[in-house]
């Protein structure tokens, strides 16, 4: 129950913000009949579903002081690799699946490898690694779609298990693994302590590289995890799918209360953070607001959530 | 014309929960240096930030020759001419000292900025000072000292007449010290005020003519300080006669148990250790004495495995030991508080309770399960045994004290239990009340049987608690004294070995790596 509490108390200004936008939502009038249906709540945690995906290991490379730049690219890439490897090379689905998803932990592997061996910046190795990752999506499917209708490469993306969206299955263990590993092991603790003074950690005996390692690890894994899902939705392996993804995963950790300064964070503010940025798409289309205002409002709302909780913190301090 | 260049009187100041300043008075003359002195949360920088203007004063009014003036903003204590040196340098590192200098008012020509005057007219400041600093250089380039000189002449050329400086000597060396303090009594003959906080008693004597004790945000009272003694003024800091400062029950001859040989640090540039050898007993507090540069940090972070590529044999109890990295160093019951708590040692946005428990996780997070009931047992027991001061578990290191955190910090490493504990620097920027129970604390610890090594550029502090003296000069140990015959003339004639011939040059060096690292 106290933990309960705390949780509610350390994210009370986007709680209110999200529970104002669904309020409003429910009494728009245009939205009013649409917006809290059974079929619409599936469809923004669908929506939402990759995002937190990304979100979750987006926030512990953020703790960690970091950023991660590749993973709407390795999106891309692990799509095509695992849709070709289905379509053009005949492997049976499970194993383009597990292309794809272990395609996105490679990369994860060499940005986690070159950040933990050498000094150069998280931000520069995924500016890197993101290019890379997106000209192999470009080479290897000639900028084509590949395109893959088999029910069981749709399962991932566009099934259902018992009525509830496959996706929105993905997110929730995805997400309960991330709470754990996060929360209740020593490499958990060891991430904020990494990001809150690495001299002090290498001093502390933690193997700093080993952290970093396993962190840019986990957010490839999740990228590849996403890659497959939003190429099993799209029925294709498209090397333009997942474009800016990243930038989503980042606001919606920022807005969830993780500090860019590294450090400070925690998952369950980013998972308020996905549903504040997944129910502004929803409610922003239902409204029939023009997709090119969408970006503007989008915009403005992160700055909001993110200065509200800016103000409340220096309270807190003062 | 008042008696006084600056007058604070009644200044009271509080934040949510603490009554940081309850009527304080402060009096400066014109030309004198003036020391402020208080144990840390005694209400000195808060003080200071009220005259600063980053505070503003819920009540009391400040005079200024004797004129009420308001300062409510940083320009207009500014242009009342006060002038504050921050203790943390705040200077542009990649921008030349003219630039610095300069910053936000520079010169204009006819193409923008004016680069030749203003490098002109910064030089003619920096030399009427004969400072040797050349103003096209980059602060970058400058030691600690010579970015504080500069950030002086910046306060001057504001025409500033009360200049503040916060321990502007926490981090120099002893040379370049005296040249500050030339600086300051020149500035002094000048007329300027200069009002003085320094945790170093030492230092009063030489460079200051009051001092005023501020104690829990009171005014306690203001002495002349050649008619006042070292210990009447601590006295009146921690409000108590500390009835003893040093606690130490020497120990003399008991078994060896840690042996190090020849450790280098394998290094071919900037070696810093080289070839040394040394050996703890049981229950000793072993000093490392030297000037700072010469490689007694660098041996200790060799022991402990934070050093790639050193060499040397390590022996403990008769077991030879491998130490590949500080994991391994603790295994073996070698924990080594770090000398830079800032830097090294704090996570500063987390918990007491994070900072207490991040070298025992094992303790209580097991298999996906975090018993929170010991991590809090952990957390309580040494704030018990540091007699740490904390309102919760919960609250962020980065607002305690700085003796509380050290005493975090040497808590945390205590968790491990020890058996021989490396203390770098162990009182560094702590009052005096929480340095003598830093010091309780290292002799019952040593009476459990844990042997500590301390490193320590205070000698009074190794003179006093050590009961043998390795000093180390320029990567080598120069020598090794017993407590009955520790002085500190023996103590700086090995420091200094050789360095009046030839490794004077050699050791200048160093000391500018050293504040190289430090910025």
């Amino acid at each position: 129950m106290l933990k309960v509490k705390r949780y509610f108390k350390d994210n009370l200004g986007i709680i209110i913000a999200l529970a104002a936008m669904i309020l409003f939502l429910y009494v728009y009038p245009k939205t009013h009949n649409t917006f809290l249906t059974q079929n619409n709540i599936f469809n923004v945690l669908r929506q939402s579903s990759t995002n937190l995906m990304l979100a979750c290991g987006m926030t512990m490379v953020i703790i960690l002081g970091g950023i991660d730049l590749s993973v709407g690219s390795i999106i891309a890439m692990s799509g095509v690799l695992g849709a070709a490897a289905v379509v053009w090379h005949g492997l049976p689905e499970i194993v383009g699946i597990l292309i794809a998803v272990l395609s996105g932990v490679l990369f994860g592997l060499l940005n986690g490898l070159v950040i933990a061996k050498t000094k150069i910046p998280p931000f520069i190795v995924t500016l890197a690694s993101m290019n890379i990752a997106k000209g192999i999506a470009y080479v290897y499917s000639e900028g084509k779609p590949i395109r893959c209708m088999t029910d069981a490469w749709k399962f991932l993306g566009a099934g259902n298990v018992a009525g509830v969206p496959t996706p929105v299955i993905t997110m929730f263990i995805v997400f309960v693994v991330a709470v754990l590993f996060l929360n209740r092991t020593k490499i958990g603790r060891h991430i904020y302590a990494v990001g809150g003074n690495d001299t002090a950690a290498k001093f502390s005996g933690i193997n700093t590289a080993k952290v970093k390692f396993i962190v840019f690890s986990f957010s490839g894994l999740m990228a590849g995890l996403a890659g497959i899902t939003i190429a099993s939705r799209l029925y294709s392996g498209t090397c333009t799918s997942g474009d800016g993804a990243e930038m989503d995963a980042i606001a919606a950790v920022v807005v969830g209360g993780t500090s860019m300064s590294g450090g400070s964070g925690k998952l369950g503010g980013t998972l308020i953070g996905v549903l504040i940025i997944g129910i502004l798409n929803n409610g922003l289309n239902l409204m029939g607001v023009n997709s090119d205002w969408q970006y503007i409002i989008k915009g403005v709302v992160i700055l909001l959530a993110v200065y509200t909780d800016f103000l409340r913190n220096r309270k807190k301090a003062s | 014309m008042s008696e006084y260049l600056l007058e604070m009187k009644g200044i009271s100041k509080e934040f949510p929960g603490v009554k940081a300043l309850q009527n304080v008075d402060f009096q400066l003359k014109a030309g004198e240096i003036h020391a402020l002195l208080g144990e840390n949360g005694a209400g000195k920088s808060t003080l200071i930030k009220v005259l600063g203007g980053i505070y503003i004063a819920e009540a009391g009014e400040i005079l200024i020759d004797g004129r009420h003036v308001d300062i409510n903003s940083v320009n207009a204590a500014r242009d009342n001419g006060i002038s504050i040196i921050h203790q943390e340098l705040v200077q542009v590192p990649h921008m030349t000292v003219a630039e610095n200098i300069f910053l936000g008012r520079e010169p204009m020509g006819k193409f923008g900025v004016d680069n030749r005057t203003m490098i002109k007219e910064s030089q003619k400041m920096l030399d009427r000072f004969d400072l040797g600093i050349n103003a096209a250089s980059e602060i970058y380039d400058l030691s600690i000292a010579q970015q504080q000189m500069v950030e002086i002449v910046k306060a001057i050329s504001f025409n500033c007449r009360i200049l503040v400086m916060d321990e502007p000597t926490s981090s120099i060396s002893d040379r370049e010290v005296s040249q500050l303090f030339d600086i300051m009594r020149n500035l002094a003959a000048q007329g300027v005020g200069i009002i003085y906080i320094s945790h170093k008693m030492s230092e009063l004597n030489e460079v200051c003519d009051r001092v005023t004790v501020l104690r829990d945000g009171t005014y306690v009272g203001t002495f002349v300080v050649a008619e006042t003694t070292k210990d009447q003024l601590i006295a009146q800091m921690v409000g108590r006669e500390l009835d003893q400062y040093y606690t130490r029950d020497h120990v003399k001859n008991t078994e060896v148990v840690l042996k190090c040989e020849h450790i280098d640090d394998g290094k071919k540039h900037h070696k810093r250790v080289s070839d040394v050898s040394f050996e703890v007993r049981k229950g000793e507090i072993v000093g490392f004495a030297g000037l700072v540069g010469a490689g007694r940090s660098e041996t200790m972070q060799c022991l402990f495995g934070l050093t790639r590529g050193s060499t040397g044999t390590v022996t403990l109890n008769g077991e030879k030991l491998n130490i590949k990295t500080p994991v391994d160093a603790m295994k073996y019951g070698i924990s080594l508080v770090p000398e830079n708590r800032k830097v090294e040692g704090l996570y500063h946005i987390q918990s007491v309770s994070f900072n207490s428990t991040i070298e025992v996780l094992h303790e209580f997070i097991n298999n996906l399960v975090v018993n929170t009931k010991r991590e809090r047992e952990i957390t309580q027991e040494f704030i018990e045994k540091m007699h740490t001061k904390t309102p919760s578990h919960e609250q962020a290191v980065t607002n305690l004290s700085g003796g509380n955190q050290q005493k975090v910090m040497i808590g945390r490493w205590l968790a491990t239990k020890p058996k021989i504990l490396i203390l770098d620097e162990p009182t560094r920027g702590v009052d005096v009340g929480a340095k003598a129970e830093i010091y309780e604390i290292m002799n019952e610890l040593t009476k459990q049987g844990v042997s500590i090594i301390m490193i320590s550029s205070e000698l009074p502090e190794i003179i006093n608690m050590a009961d043998r003296v390795y000093v180390m000069y320029d990567g080598r140990i120069t020598g090794c004294i017993d407590y009955e015959d520790v002085s500190q003339e023996s103590i700086m004639k090995l420091a200094t070995l050789e360095a009046d011939q030839t490794h004077s040059g050699a050791a200048g060096d160093l000391n500018r790596q050293e504040a190289k690292n430090h910025a």
